[in-house]
């Protein structure tokens, strides 16, 4: 609609309410300045030609008419705002639009599959609490026999620690191929993130290598929130032994290694804070309530495991996802 | 969330008396008031009293690595004291508490009662990790 189609739109319609005030002609107003807001006019532009329009219809007194310019001089203020808001809602799609891409981007720095063995299963789920997540993990098939799991949580959310996450991912990848130890790992990534990251930043990390010829687990611990070991022998939850500073802090860092034997039955689970930091009914979730609930699904699949534990929190929490919630559950079969 | 500050004058030093909750909207006002406080030459201890803190996540722990950081610098001694046994963990967790020094307050009364309540709630099995396997 052009601008003289509008005028033409607007006269029609206020000429017919002046004729019998119905509400017929209301509605039809409102449709109109639904289009006029769509299509940009500015509010003063409407009252210019609603007192033309209104002199084209009746007489009209000239103290009336003066009147107008007034009410038109105050509209200015409002255009004014209508075209800030404008090209502020301009601006935040085009944020939004970049965060979508970037969003994209980031799921290509995680792995779509997890490694395959008939011993044993991984589970693994992660839902970022905003469209960005600071939860990085990942998954490495070093030969036939040996598979790593690394999980890492960077500090704070959004773009900021999806930015960091690139930066462990490409470090890791280059320390990789060279096999080194889960100490030695962590070691390493900590001279890369110290030297990179903001001052008041730092990343938490669990790395750790399965050998499921032998069923041992080797791992280390940068910070991370200690991961659960189901021992089925004995039928009960311990938590994973660990120790060792947060990457990022201080550049020479020697991260203690650990070594337990897995047997049939036996799971890990590893989760970043997410999944510990809730609250329920105004108090937060204590270690053995997530322990118990650990417990209740003992005997599933491991994707079933990591499934099961995120609703029943999700629920217990009131359906609110206050952080990044991912974890990882590894299960010898047999 | 909010958070409330105040400092006070000690030998060789200022001590910070922070309350409220501090996260990641209320950081970057904590961090406004202690990085300062580190770079100042005649602050040669901070000290920040956490006493009436009742939650403090990873980014408040950032806020306290960026001033450690600063502090490293400057010669200034940064110790943070009275948490609470949850905030403690965190500190202890991250390992941060190996390189700042950090004291804990006596657990209150009714920090004990909420804790009997959760149990009771949720009937928890303890894992205990002092047992061996």
């Amino acid at each position: 609609m052009a601008r003289q189609e509008w005028e033409d739109e607007y006269r029609k319609i206020l000429q017919a309410f002046l004729r019998g005030r119905g509400e017929d002609q209301l509605y039809l107003g409102q449709q109109l300045s639904k289009w006029l807001r769509a299509h940009h006019v500015a509010p003063e532009e409407i009252v210019d030609f609603h007192v033309r329009a209104l002199a084209e219809t009746v007489e009209l007194p000239e103290l009336v008419k003066d009147s107008f310019q007034l009410l038109t001089e105050v509209m200015i203020e409002y255009g004014i705002a209508f075209r800030e808001y404008r090209s502020l809602r301009s601006r935040q799609q085009q944020l939004e639009s970049e965060i979508e891409v970037a969003a994209t981007m980031q799921q290509t720095l995680l792995p779509r599959t997890s490694p395959q063995f008939d011993q044993v299963e991984i589970g693994l789920i992660s839902v970022p609490a905003k469209q960005m997540s600071g939860d990085y993990y990942n998954f490495a098939k070093h030969d036939d026999q040996v598979f790593s799991v690394a999980l890492a949580d960077i500090i704070g959310k959004g773009i900021p620690a999806a930015l960091c996450m690139s930066m462990i991912k490409y470090a890791m990848d280059s320390f990789l191929d060279q096999r080194i130890t889960p100490a030695a790992m962590l070691g390493r990534l900590n001279g890369v993130v110290e030297r990179n990251i903001e001052p008041g930043m730092f990343i938490t990390m669990f790395y750790g290598m399965y050998d499921t010829c032998l069923h041992r687990f080797r791992y280390a611990v940068a910070g991370h929130e200690p991961g659960f070991w189901y021992r089925a022998s004995k039928g009960r939850l311990y938590d994973l032994e660990s120790r060792g500073l947060v990457l990022g802090v201080t550049p020479d860092v020697d991260y203690q290694e650990y070594e337990i034997d897995i047997e049939p039955g036996d799971l890990l689970i590893l989760m970043t804070d997410g999944v510990t930091e809730r609250k329920v009914g105004g108090r937060f979730l204590q270690r053995e309530n997530i322990a118990d609930l650990i417990q209740a699904e003992i005997g599933s699949p491991a994707q079933q495991i990591a499934e099961n534990l995120y609703r029943k929190l999700l629920l217990l929490s009131n359906l609110e996802l206050p952080d990044d919630h991912t974890m990882i559950v590894i299960r010898r079969v047999v | 969330m909010n958070i409330t500050m105040q400092t006070i004058a000690i030998q060789n030093g200022t001590k910070l008396l922070v309350a409220g909750e501090v996260d990641a909207h209320t950081a970057p006002q904590l961090s406004d008031q202690l990085v300062p406080l580190v770079q100042r030459p005649a602050n040669q201890s901070v000290v920040v009293d956490l006493a009436e803190v009742s939650y403090l996540d990873s980014t408040g722990l950032g806020v306290f690595v960026g001033a450690l950081k600063l502090s490293q610098q400057t010669g200034c001694r940064l110790s943070i004291q009275n948490v609470t046994p949850r905030i403690e963990r965190l500190f202890r967790i991250t390992g941060l508490i190996d390189i700042i020094p950090v004291t804990p307050r006596a657990e209150s009364v009714a920090g004990q009662q909420d804790q009997a309540s959760l149990q009771k709630r949720f009937d928890v099995v303890s894992a205990d990790p002092k047992e061996e396997p």
